[in-house]
C-alpha cells in the first residue's frame, strides 16, 4: 500500500488528534484559530500533492481516483475557507471553541473518505462519521437564540437518521437484486436491471434520498432554512457547501453505475430538480433573513445541479463537477461577509446590509460578485456552470427542463438582487464602517478572483473534470 | 474560418487593446486618491481607447463583407469555444460611436458625480469595454458575456449615483433585460447542440427547419425588443432615463439602445431569414406603434428626460421600421438612425445633465426662459433639438428621410402613418425649446435654483469651456453626417448588401419558399 494515497486522509486525522489535544488544554481563542488554519492549511496542500494518484485500497473498497482526488480537493479547500473567514469563532460559545474546530475536522474526514468509497457499506461508513460529526457541532451556538438552535439540531439529527434509513433500505433492494455491495459489479447489471425490474428503481431512488437529504433537494429539503437559521454562522457556512460538494461526488458515482442512460430514473429526478428549483426561488423571493434567504438559494441551486446529474452524459457530470465547486466558492463568499458584519454571530437581515457599500465598499463588492455569480451573470463561474449543464441537458434533448431552468434563473435574479441592492442602497443613518484586518481583505479579494478568473478561464478545470468522469470505474 | 475572416492588417490587435485598455485603466483607479486626478485619468484612458479604435476608420475595407481586424485565439476547446473577434460594416460604426461617446461620459461627469468618484470611474471604463464586447464578438458566448456582463456596471450606475428612485429603476433595468435575455441563453445552447459551433458566421451558413428558426427568432428577439426598447416592452427605459446620472443616460440612449438594433441585423435576419419574413408584417407593426405611441407620450412630459426618453422611444421605432423593410435604404437608413440617435440624444442628455446641475430641476416649468441668461447653451440645445426631430441639414435628417424612402417605396401607407410619427416629434420638440428658451405663458422665468451659494436666484452661469468643447464635438457630428453622410454609408454597403443577399437565399432554402415574396431591393 502506497502511503501516498491516503495523504489527504492523513493529513486531516493528524489535524484531528492535534485538535483534540488542544481540547484538552487550556488555549485562547487566536492560538486555536491559528492552529487549526494552518492544519487545514496543510491538509489542502496535501489534497492538493494527492492529486494525481490513482490506485485501489481496503479489498477495493477505495478508489482514488481523479474525481476522487478533486472533491478532496474542494473538500479540505471548504475546510481551510471556513476557518479563515471565520477567524475568532464569534458565534460559538468560548469553551467549545477547541471540540467545534475537532467536529470539523471530522466532519471533513468523513467526507473526504466517502469521496473515495466504491462500496455500499463503506458509503455509509463515510457517511455518518460525517453526519455525526456534524449533528454534534450544530447546537454549539452562544447560548443568546437557544431555543432556535437546539431545534435546529434536533431536526438536523432526526431527519438525518431518517434519510440514512431510507437509504440502508434502497440499499438493502439494491443488493438484493444485484448480489453485490460494489458498484463495479452493480454497474455491469444495474443498467439492464433499470429497465426490467421495478425493485432496482426504487432502490436507487431511496439511495439517492440519502445523499439529497445533504444536498437538500426537494422533497428531503424542509428541514434546510430551520436548521441554516438555527445553527451558527459558521456552522452554516459549511453544512451549506462542503457536505454537498461530497454529496454531489457520490450522486456522480451512482449516476454512472446506473449507466449512461439513467433511464427510468430520469423522471424522477427531472421532477426532483424542477421541484427544487421552483420551491427553492419561490420561497427565497419573501425571506428576509439573510441565511434563511441562503438555504432556499442553496436548495434552488440543487435543482440546477440535478439537471447535470440526469443528462448523465460525460459533459454532464463534467459540469456538475464544476458547477458545485463554484457554488463552493460563491455561496463561501456570501456567507464570508456574513461572518464579517456580526460581531456576535448573531443572524442578520436585509437591514443589516443597508449602506454596506458605504461601511465596507470590500465586503459590499464580495457581496455583489457571489450574488451576481449564483444568479448567472457572466463573467463569473456561475454563469459558465450554468452554461455548461444547460448545454449537456440540451444534449439529451431536455429542452423543457432546460426553460423551466432558465425561468428559474430569472426568478432568482430577483432576490440575488435584493441583496446587492440593499448593500448598495443609501441607509438612513451611516452606520459604522466595518474594520477589516489585512489576512480577511486578502480574503476577500481572492474571492472576487476566484469567482470571476474560474468563470473566464474553465478550461483546465473542465478538462480535469472529463478526465475524473472518464477515469471513474 | 478562413473564409470568413480577413486577418488584422495593423501593427497591433486593435479591437483586443480597444477593450483592455479601460479594463487595465479601470484596475489602475483602484491604486489612485485624489478626484481630480481620478476624473483626469478616466478622461485619459477613454481618449487614449478612443485614439487607438481610430484605425478602425481609417483602415476599414469597405468592399468587403467579411470581417476585418479579427483575432482569433483558442479559449475553450472542450466547447468548440473561441475568442474571436472582429468588425464588419454593420459593427464597426457602433464600435467607433462607443469610443467617442465615452470620453464625453466622463467630462458631463466632471461636476455631476460627487460621490464615489473612484467606483465611478471604474464602473464606466468596465462598460466601455463591455460595450466593445458586444459589437466586437463573433461568437455567441462571447457575445452573451458581454451582452449580460454590461447588466452589471449599468446596474451599478443608475443604483449609486442614480435618483431619488434609483432603486426602483435600477432593479426595473435589471429584471427587464436580465429576464428579456435568459431565451437567448437557450437559443444560443439550442444552435450549438445542433451545429457544433458557436462561431456565428459558421452559424449563419446553416440552414434550419421553419420550425425551429421560428423559436430561433422569437428567443433573440424578445431580448432585442427590451432592448430597443419597442414597446410595449418599452416601461424600463424612462424609469431608467430619468434617474441616471447624466453619464449613465448617455450611454444608455448612445449604445445600449443600438445593441437591440445591432442583435436583429447580427442574429435575427441572418439565421432565421424565414421567420424574419413571417415575422415582417408584424415587426413592421409593432415598430409603427412605438414610433406614434412613442411620440405621443412625450407630448404629454413635463420632465425632460423623461420627454427625451419617450422620444427614444419613437425614434428607435424608426430603426426596426428600417431594418424589416428588408430592403438596401431601410437597412442603411436604420443603421445611420442608430449612430444619429446615439449623437443626438447623448447630446440632448448631456443638456439635461448641465441645465440640472445649475437648477437641480428637471422640470420644463423650472427651466424656462433661458434664453437671455445662457445663449450659448440654447443654441445648442436648439441644434440638437432640431437634429432629433430631423431637421434637413442635420443628421437624422439623412437616416429618417431613408427610412421613409423604403417605406413609401415598399408600402405607402406604412411611410405615411410613419410621417405622423416625424410629424409629432417636430411638435414636442419645439414645444420644448419654446418653453425652455423663452418664457411661461405667463410670461416669467421660474428657477428652481433658490439660495444657490454662488449667485443671484436668477443669475445662471452659462456654459464653461468644458461644456462647450463636449457639445462642440457632438455639434460637429450633427452636421458632418447632416451635410455629408456619404463616408458612413459607403462603409455598410457591401455588407447591408451582404446581409440582405444572406436573408433571399436563406429564405429561398427554406420550406416556406413558396408562401413569402421574395425581398426586391429598392435601388439606393
Amino acid at each position: 500500500m502506497q502511503i501516498t494515497l491516503l495523504l489527504p486522509e492523513i493529513a486531516l486525522s493528524i489535524m484531528v488528534l492535534a485538535l483534540f489535544a488542544t481540547s484538552l488544554g487550556k488555549f485562547k481563542a487566536g492560538t486555536l484559530n491559528l492552529t487549526a488554519l494552518a492544519l487545514s492549511a496543510i491538509a489542502l496542500f496535501a489534497a492538493v500533492a494527492g492529486c494525481c494518484e490513482h490506485g485501489v485500497l481496503f479489498f477495493d473498497t477505495y478508489r482514488v481516483d481523479t474525481l476522487s482526488q478533486i472533491f478532496k480537493i474542494i473538500t479540505t479547500l471548504g475546510l481551510f475557507l471556513v476557518i479563515s473567514s471565520s477567524s475568532g469563532l464569534r458565534g460559538i460559545a468560548e469553551n467549545l471553541k477547541a471540540e467545534y474546530y475537532m467536529f470539523l475536522t471530522i466532519g471533513s474526514f468523513g467526507l473526504v473518505s466517502l469521496a473515495s468509497s466504491v462500496e455500499l457499506l463503506t458509503i455509509l461508513m463515510s457517511l455518518e462519521i460525517s453526519a455525526f460529526s456534524l449533528y454534534i457541532i450544530i447546537p454549539f451556538r452562544n447560548p443568546h437564540h437557544y431555543r432556535d438552535h437546539l431545534e435546529a439540531a434536533i431536526k438536523y439529527f432526526l431527519f438525518g437518521t431518517v434519510a440514512t434509513g431510507l437509504m440502508l433500505f434502497g440499499m438493502s433492494y439494491l443488493f438484493g437484486v444485484t448480489g453485490t455491495t460494489y458498484l463495479a459489479g452493480m454497474a455491469k447489471v444495474l443498467p439492464k436491471l433499470l429497465h426490467t425490474e421495478p425493485l432496482a428503481v426504487v432502490g436507487m431512488i431511496l439511495l439517492f434520498c440519502g445523499f439529497f437529504y445533504k444536498l437538500a433537494l426537494f422533497p428531503l429539503h424542509f428541514l434546510a432554512p430551520d436548521v441554516y437559521t438555527g445553527a451558527a454562522n459558521e456552522t452554516t457556512s459549511f453544512i451549506s457547501t462542503v457536505p454537498k460538494a461530497t454529496a454531489i461526488a457520490v450522486l456522480v458515482r451512482l449516476a454512472h453505475t446506473a449507466g449512461a442512460e439513467v433511464g427510468q430514473l430520469t423522471w424522477v429526478l427531472a421532477v426532483f430538480a424542477v421541484g427544487s428549483m421552483t420551491l427553492g426561488n419561490l420561497s427565497a423571493l419573501v425571506q428576509q433573513d439573510l441565511k434563511r434567504l441562503l438555504a432556499y438559494s442553496s436548495i434552488a441551486h440543487a435543482g440546477y445541479v440535478m439537471l447535470g446529474v440526469l443528462s448523465a452524459n460525460e459533459l454532464g457530470l463534467a459540469s456538475v463537477i464544476y458547477y458545485i465547486g463554484g457554488y463552493l466558492l460563491m455561496n463561501l463568499s456570501c456567507f464570508y461577509v456574513i461572518y464579517q458584519l456580526a460581531p456576535a454571530g448573531e443572524n442578520l437581515t436585509f437591514d443589516h446590509l443597508k449602506g454596506l457599500y458605504k461601511r465596507s465598499p470590500l465586503l459590499a463588492f464580495v457581496l455583489a460578485t457571489g450574488a451576481f455569480g449564483m444568479t448567472g451573470i457572466p463573467p463569473t463561474i456561475g454563469f459558465t456552470g450554468k452554461l455548461l449543464v444547460f448545454t449537456a441537458a440540451i444534449q439529451k434533448g431536455f429542452y423543457a427542463l432546460v426553460i423551466l431552468g432558465v425561468i428559474n434563473a430569472a426568478i432568482s435574479a430577483f432576490y440575488y438582487l435584493k441583496l446587492v441592492r440593499a448593500s448598495y442602497s443609501q441607509a438612513d443613518e451611516p452606520g459604522e464602517s466595518v474594520v477589516l484586518s489585512f489576512p480577511v481583505k486578502v480574503l476577500g479579494v481572492f474571492f472576487i478572483a476566484a469567482i470571476i478568473l474560474t468563470g473566464v478561464l474553465p478550461q483546465s478545470f473542465i478538462a480535469l473534470a472529463k478526465e475524473a468522469v472518464a477515469g471513474m470505474l | 474560418m478562413e473564409k470568413f475572416l480577413i486577418a488584422n492588417t495593423l501593427s497591433y490587435p486593435i479591437l483586443s487593446m480597444i477593450m483592455i485598455v479601460p479594463v487595465i485603466g479601470a484596475l489602475i483607479t483602484l491604486l489612485l486618491k485624489n478626484d481630480t486626478v481620478l476624473k483626469v485619468w478616466g478622461l485619459i484612458v477613454t481618449v487614449v481607447t478612443m485614439v487607438i479604435s481610430f484605425p478602425l476608420y481609417s483602415a476599414f475595407d469597405s468592399s468587403t463583407p467579411k470581417y476585418q481586424f479579427t483575432e482569433l485565439r483558442t479559449w475553450f476547446p472542450s466547447l468548440n469555444l473561441d475568442y474571436v473577434v472582429g468588425v464588419d460594416g454593420i459593427s464597426v460604426l457602433l464600435v467607433l460611436l462607443t469610443t467617442f461617446v465615452m470620453p464625453l461620459c466622463i467630462l458631463c461627469s466632471w461636476n455631476y458625480i460627487k460621490v464615489r468618484m473612484k467606483e465611478f470611474i471604474f464602473v464606466t471604463l468596465l462598460m466601455e469595454a463591455a460595450m466593445i464586447g458586444v459589437f466586437v464578438s463573433l461568437n455567441t458566448v462571447l457575445f452573451y458575456i458581454f451582452w449580460e456582463g454590461m447588466l452589471v456596471p449599468m446596474y451599478l450606475l443608475i443604483a449609486v449615483w442614480g435618483g431619488a428612485r434609483r432603486d426602483y429603476a435600477s432593479i426595473k433595468f435589471f429584471l427587464y433585460t436580465f429576464v428579456g435575455s435568459i431565451f437567448l441563453l437557450v437559443a444560443v445552447i439550442a444552435l450549438y447542440v445542433t451545429t457544433g459551433t458557436f462561431f456565428i458566421p459558421a452559424l449563419m451558413e446553416h440552414s434550419y427547419s421553419a420550425n425551429y428558426q421560428m423559436l430561433v427568432f422569437l428567443a433573440f428577439a424578445l431580448s432585442f425588443a427590451i432592448k430597443m426598447p419597442v414597446y410595449p416592452l418599452h416601461t424600463w427605459l424612462p424609469a431608467a432615463h430619468v434617474e441616471a446620472p447624466t453619464a449613465g443616460s448617455v450611454i444608455l440612449a448612445s449604445i445600449l439602445l443600438k445593441m437591440g438594433g445591432y442583435g436583429f441585423l447580427r442574429f435575427c435576419l441572418p439565421l432565421a431569414p424565414n421567420a424574419t419574413m413571417v415575422c415582417m408584417p408584424y415587426m413592421i407593426a409593432i415598430s409603427l406603434v412605438s414610433i406614434i405611441i412613442g411620440g405621443y407620450l412625450a407630448l404629454g412630459q413635463t420632465d425632460i428626460k423623461k420627454l427625451i426618453a419617450y422620444s427614444s422611444v419613437a425614434h428607435m421605432g424608426f430603426v426596426t421600421l428600417g431594418i424589416f423593410l428588408l430592403s438596401s435604404t431601410g437597412v442603411k437608413g436604420a443603421m445611420l438612425q442608430m449612430i444619429n440617435h446615439g449623437i443626438t440624444t447623448g447630446a440632448l442628455f448631456i443638456c439635461v445633465g448641465i441645465i440640472y446641475e445649475r437648477t437641480h430641476s428637471r422640470e420644463i416649468k423650472d427651466n424656462s426662459a433661458l434664453g437671455m441668461q445662457m445663449p450659448i447653451y440654447v443654441t445648442f440645445l436648439a441644434i440638437f433639438s432640431l437634429s432629433s426631430f430631423g431637421f434637413p441639414g442635420t443628421n437624422s435628417f439623412v437616416s429618417e428621410f431613408m427610412v421613409l424612402i423604403a417605406a413609401f417605396a415598399k408600402y405607402p401607407l406604412v411611410g405615411a402613418a410613419s410621417i405622423i410619427g416625424a410629424i409629432m416629434a417636430a411638435a414636442y420638440m419645439l414645444r420644448l425649446l419654446q418653453k425652455m428658451i423663452w418664457s411661461d405663458s405667463d410670461g416669467h422665468a421660474h428657477h428652481a435654483d433658490h439660495g444657490d451659494a454662488h449667485g443671484a436666484a436668477h443669475h445662471l452661469f452659462d456654459l464653461n469651456l468644458r461644456e462647450i468643447g463636449t457639445l462642440g464635438f457632438l455639434m460637429f457630428f450633427v452636421f458632418w453626417v447632416g451635410f455629408n453622410p456619404k463616408p458612413l454609408l459607403s462603409m455598410m454597403d457591401s455588407s447591408v448588401d451582404h446581409l440582405l443577399q444572406q436573408v433571399e437565399t436563406g429564405m429561398q432554402k427554406g420550406s416556406l419558399v413558396n408562401q413569402v415574396v421574395p425581398v426586391k431591393s429598392v435601388s439606393r
